[in-house]
């Protein structure tokens, strides 16, 4: 029997290095401007905003809403569980900051739209990567 | 009005290779029959093609996404050229046309080979050809944040704006339907398609989910084939043997974040400001155009054209292909009328703009739309990249 198909796990720089490492520590890090407090998604340590070079990784609260999300049915490779559920959450300090991940924790016929999500991580290889589920608090 | 560079320029001629479910021929064979029947169509010798452009350019990697560049159609067709482009940073698959206008405007050619090669069809026989993803390597670049979610292939990308839209707008799957439907009758009369039995309605309902919205029958057909058209000056065009096409506007501009994941508008994609651009460089109006070849690499594609095209309102296409007589080839707006990339083969809008082209000049066989049609609106997209074209022959 062999095992399921892993994740896919991303090559890291250091700009991404926060994002797919901090969840060891349950926090999810998201760049944010130190002169005028946006958020830069994807992270680059150059805000759009206000020109501003100080922009560095800081953990956000993990809550965030399901801005939208589909219901994957068709097994691409041998061996992948389906259905399962990918979405993009906008977090809750900046909306337009998307994160793309899996619902998890949640029967797909479940998700909706704008659903309260918070983060988990779940470790793969070197790097834990962020997943949503429903809060549960 | 201003001068464009794109009103000195014009389609001059097409080629299309067999198109198929699994070739006899390579890819590259394949392309030289596309080229090669492209420029006999527009009156030309190899030697008088200055200039060669593709999208998204050479890609060796198996996928038969792009299994064919500027650089082995150069070379099997020995042209001298004064310029060739081939890259996938572009505002579209047409990327490679407005390129191939600026090269002209620029006085560097007089006329542009324009090819695109798919080679899907035989690369997915292989174990692991319709995967984006790659067990055990890395995934770089801007895909990376969607590796390790099992996003597998574009159709998951494209669903979440998909469904997003069907949220906002209320689209039913029996609206959505039509666009399937449609494009299927229309494929019947199109001895190049790949699908030609009819569907109905039913069957389109019938067909598996693959990520909601999406169900099979709302997916382009991988297939074996390319597509090949010349742009030429408009100068040098008036002088050869087909009535010239012209490009009387297009759309190219991102004025979006640039992003899969982060772009501004999901439900709608890049498109709005595309097609905005593209009207705001002609005097000529929705209400004007007689057919349209609208991108379909998914339904959903053509069904947001509709709307950002202004055929119709923002989230009024559900009433406007309700039914589906507006859209169906005696209807007041023909849309994808050899079948388009669900029943006639993903060219990736290069077969649209071949079918285009086929119509503009009547020669469309049992499929040709009544009324000698002039103008097309014609379209790629996927996300964030969007470009548009308005095609008329005088």
């Amino acid at each position: 029997m062999t095992a399921e198909p892993s994740r896919i796990l991303p090559v890291i720089d250091r700009d991404s290095e926060a994002y797919w490492t901090w969840g060891r520590e349950g926090r999810l890090a998201i760049h944010r401007c130190g002169d005028c407090g946006y958020y830069v998604h994807p992270p680059v340590p150059f805000c759009p905003q206000c020109e501003s070079r100080k922009v560095a990784p800081e953990a956000v609260s993990g809550r965030g809403r399901v801005v939208t999300f589909t219901v994957n049915h068709k097994a691409w490779v041998p061996r992948l569980p389906v259905p399962y559920v990918l979405a993009l959450v906008g977090i809750d300090e900046q909306n337009d900051v998307r994160i793309p991940c899996n619902i998890v924790d949640c029967a797909p016929e479940d998700v909706t739209f704008g659903m309260a999500v918070e983060a988990v991580f779940e470790p793969s290889g070197d790097l834990w990567i962020p997943l949503f589920r429903p809060v549960q608090s | 009005m201003i001068r464009f560079a794109e009103k000195n320029t014009a389609i001059t001629g097409v080629g299309m290779s067999d198109v198929s479910r699994g070739a006899t021929g390579s890819a590259l064979a394949l392309t030289v029959d596309a080229a090669i029947e492209a420029i006999a169509d527009a009156g030309l010798t190899r030697a008088d093609i200055d200039g060669i452009a593709t999208w998204p350019g050479e890609r060796a990697d198996g996928s038969g996404f792009s299994p064919v560049g500027c650089a082995a159609l150069q070379d099997a067709l020995r042209l001298e050229v004064n310029w060739y482009g081939g890259g996938g940073e572009a505002p579209g698959q047409y990327g490679a046309v407005f390129n191939a206008i600026g090269a002209i405007a620029a006085g560097l050619c007089r006329n542009v080979l324009i090819f695109r090669t798919m080679y899907e069809a035989t690369a997915r026989k292989t174990a692991y050809a319709n995967s984006l993803l790659r067990e055990g390597q890395r995934q770089a670049g801007p895909f990376s944040w969607y590796a390790p979610y099992y996003t597998y292939a574009a159709a998951l990308q494209q669903a979440l704006f998909f469904n997003l839209y069907v949220h906002k707008s209320g689209i039913t799957p029996e609206q959505v339907g039509q666009i399937a439907v449609n494009q299927r009758r229309n494929a019947a009369l199109n001895p190049k398609a790949i699908y030609k039995t009819p569907i109905s309605l039913d069957d389109y309902l019938a067909s598996p989910i693959i990520a909601t919205p999406l169900r099979l029958y709302d997916c382009d057909v991988p297939i074996d084939g390319a597509a090949a058209i010349i742009v030429s000056r408009m100068d040098v065009a008036r002088d050869l043997r087909n009535p010239p096409i012209r490009i009387e506007a297009i759309g190219s501009s991102m004025r979006y974040r640039n992003s899969w994941t982060q772009l501004a508008e999901l439900d709608t994609q890049a498109q709005p400001r595309v097609a905005e651009m593209m009207w705001g460089r002609t005097d000529l109006k929705p209400a004007d155009v007689d057919i349209a070849q609208l991108y379909d690499g998914f339904s959903f594609h053509t069904i947001n054209w509709l709307e950002n095209f202004g055929f119709c309102e923002r989230y009024g296409a559900k009433d406007f292909i309700e039914g589906g007589r507006r859209i169906a080839l005696d209807g007041d707006l023909p849309v994808n009328t050899g079948g388009g990339a669900l029943s006639g083969g993903r060219l990736h809008a290069y077969g649209a703009v071949h079918e285009a082209c086929t119509q503009l000049w009547g020669r469309a066989g049992a499929r040709q739309v009544k009324g000698d049609p002039r103008i097309c609106a014609t379209s790629t997209s996927g996300g964030p990249l969007a470009g548009a074209m308005l095609l008329v022959r005088d």
